[in-house]
């Protein structure tokens, strides 16, 4: 009994046009009305939980075009979880199909940014591989060498310059034109309490990214100077290492 | 049953406590401050690691805990969602809080998370459903939890026990404890028109483990009648104090708890109001004395 009324009211929730329990009864104020308070607290609440995750696309489109947005997400893939630190995961891959925003086609990518920044927040504490620990490896063995990689870690890949667009757009740098449009590469991490959002020289993406998939560390050199002959590995590493990037690494025996 | 409940049941201290939140860690860490408990919302600390379980854990050095949980959906139809409870003991086990509370209420249903508390009709079937649902979540946390009784802004034709009927009844059967939100009274007595102060002096103090005020939004419906928002937005309503009074009367002093969620004030604003609690908590100690 209760079963079926109860589904009644949360599709009623999620679809305006299906009618609510009509066993529902309001002593004061009529039953509609009162069930539009539950209607726009759900959906109005799930709203503001993806502009606090995404505030910086929040300030590229603004409030309305965002809550609009939002509204649709909500509505197409409501959280599966209450635990609402894990809703929006899929919120860039649906704002990369939202043809109202097609004007911003870096808009995802910001989206994605910022979705690996709260996972690398929560993400588990593990301390990171000490910058000095590969002194130890011996030079011929160094090319054999893989790694685990810290559960904080999100290697992001660009064609537009998502991380000086986010950082203009999340207080982390000046507003100013930008100097160029040329794609950018982000390494989130959270090797302690804050999160790191680093911009990668070019090469460095194909680098952590082979790296992280748990190649042997000849191979992904060879796949970063494949992309980008100019590739500088020692700055990749240092980058790495003190980003925190790994948590430890074998092969060396 | 009756052992794990003696063995587990409610800890908190008869002191006034107030919702943590992060904004105020650092003044908190800094001025120690004379606060009963804090109590923190359970999903929010069910991700692996980060700061929020790290100034948890530094909390919990100094103050008493509760964890007060949003999605067990313990009004629903259906089953319990088995995963959700799970996280919620890995949380308890991590913590060992003195309480954990949930709600008279459903948030989830067919896999999709509502984020509200949404009401239930009050019958046999969803009584005896509410039962075994506060049987499982005891028996997997091994301890007593204390129910709270929502905020409504409808009813269910179907209904046919009275809310504090229905709360004791649960109580009585399942060894929970309560948690007598007054500003939830006070937000349903509104919405429907009866007094809430005859609602009150109906609830089975007996049970009472916790209290909760909150601050809350009112304004009119459609039709002009008065209309009120538990919105936690606000400074505790003269009216809700009242109430508080009314049942500290019947429950002597009680873990009691200043919700604050949204429009955060200074630490200074939230601790004048578990000020203001603790003062009365003092005053029901002393005539109790």
């Amino acid at each position: 009994m209760w079963e079926r009324t109860q589904a009644q009211f949360a599709a009623a929730l999620r679809d305006a046009r299906l009618a609510a329990p009509a066993s529902l009864v309001s002593e004061r104020g009529a039953a509609a009305d009162r069930f539009e308070v539950y209607r726009n607290s759900v959906i109005g609440g799930l709203i503001r939980a993806l502009a606090t995750r995404f505030p910086a696309v929040e300030r590229l489109v603004g409030e309305e075009f965002f809550a609009a947005m939002a509204r649709e997400f909500v509505l197409l893939r409501p959280p599966t979880s209450a635990v609402l630190l894990e809703y929006g995961e899929d919120f860039a891959d649906f704002v990369a199909g939202f043809a109202p925003a097609s004007e911003l086609p870096y808009l995802a990518d910001v989206a994605r940014l910022e979705d690996a920044r709260v996972r690398a927040y929560h993400a588990a504490d593990i301390e990171p591989l000490s910058p000095l620990s590969l002194a130890s490896v011996a030079p011929d063995r160094l090319a054999e060498l893989t790694f685990e990689i810290h559960p904080s870690a999100f290697v992001l890949r660009s064609d537009h310059p998502m991380v000086t667009i986010w950082a203009m757009n999340a207080g982390e740098a000046e507003a100013a034109p930008l100097g160029h449009w040329d794609g950018e590469d982000a390494l989130v991490t959270r090797p302690r309490m804050r999160v790191e959002t680093h911009r990668l020289a070019p090469g460095g993406a194909a680098f952590l990214q082979r790296l992280a998939a748990g190649a042997q560390f000849g191979d992904a050199v060879r796949a970063a100077i494949a992309e980008e002959p100019t590739f500088d590995l020692s700055m990749a590493l240092v980058e790495a290492l003190t980003a925190g990037f790994f948590t430890a690494f074998g092969g060396d025996t | 049953m009756d052992e794990v409940v003696s063995t587990f049941s409610s800890r908190l201290p008869a002191r006034a406590g107030v919702g943590f939140k992060p904004a105020h860690f650092d003044t908190i860490l800094s001025g120690a401050p004379s606060v009963g408990f804090f109590e923190i919302h359970a999903e929010n600390y069910m991700g692996d690691g980060g700061p929020p379980h790290r100034q948890l854990s530094r909390l919990r050095q100094d103050y008493p805990l509760s964890i007060h949980g949003v999605g067990l959906s313990i009004g629903s139809g259906e089953p319990i969602d088995r995963r959700h409870l799970e996280r919620a003991r890995i949380l308890c086990d991590r913590y060992r809080p003195e309480s954990f509370s949930e709600h008279l209420a459903w948030s989830t249903h067919g896999g999709v998370f509502f984020n509200d508390l949404l009401p239930l009709p009050y019958t046999r079937e969803t009584l005896e459903r509410a039962i075994e649902k506060i049987d499982e979540i005891q028996s997997c946390l091994g301890r007593q939890i204390l129910l709270e009784n929502p905020a409504t802004y409808l009813s269910f034709m179907e209904t046919e026990i009275s809310e504090p009927e229905f709360l004791a009844e649960i109580a009585d059967r399942s060894g929970c404890g309560l948690l007598l939100d007054v500003e939830n009274i006070y937000v349903t007595a509104t919405n429907k028109g009866f007094d809430a102060a005859a609602y009150l002096s109906r609830f089975a103090f007996a049970h009472v483990r916790e209290i909760h005020l909150a601050g809350h939004f009112e304004s009119c419906g459609a039709s002009g009648e008065p209309f009120a928002l538990d919105a936690h937005c606000a400074p505790v309503a003269e009216a809700v104090w009242a109430l508080f009074a009314q049942a500290l009367a019947q429950t002597g002093p009680v873990a009691t708890l200043v919700e604050w969620d949204n429009e955060t004030p200074e630490w200074a604003a939230l601790a004048q109001e578990a000020q203001r609690a603790q003062s009365i908590l003092d005053n029901a100690s002393r005539r109790v004395a």
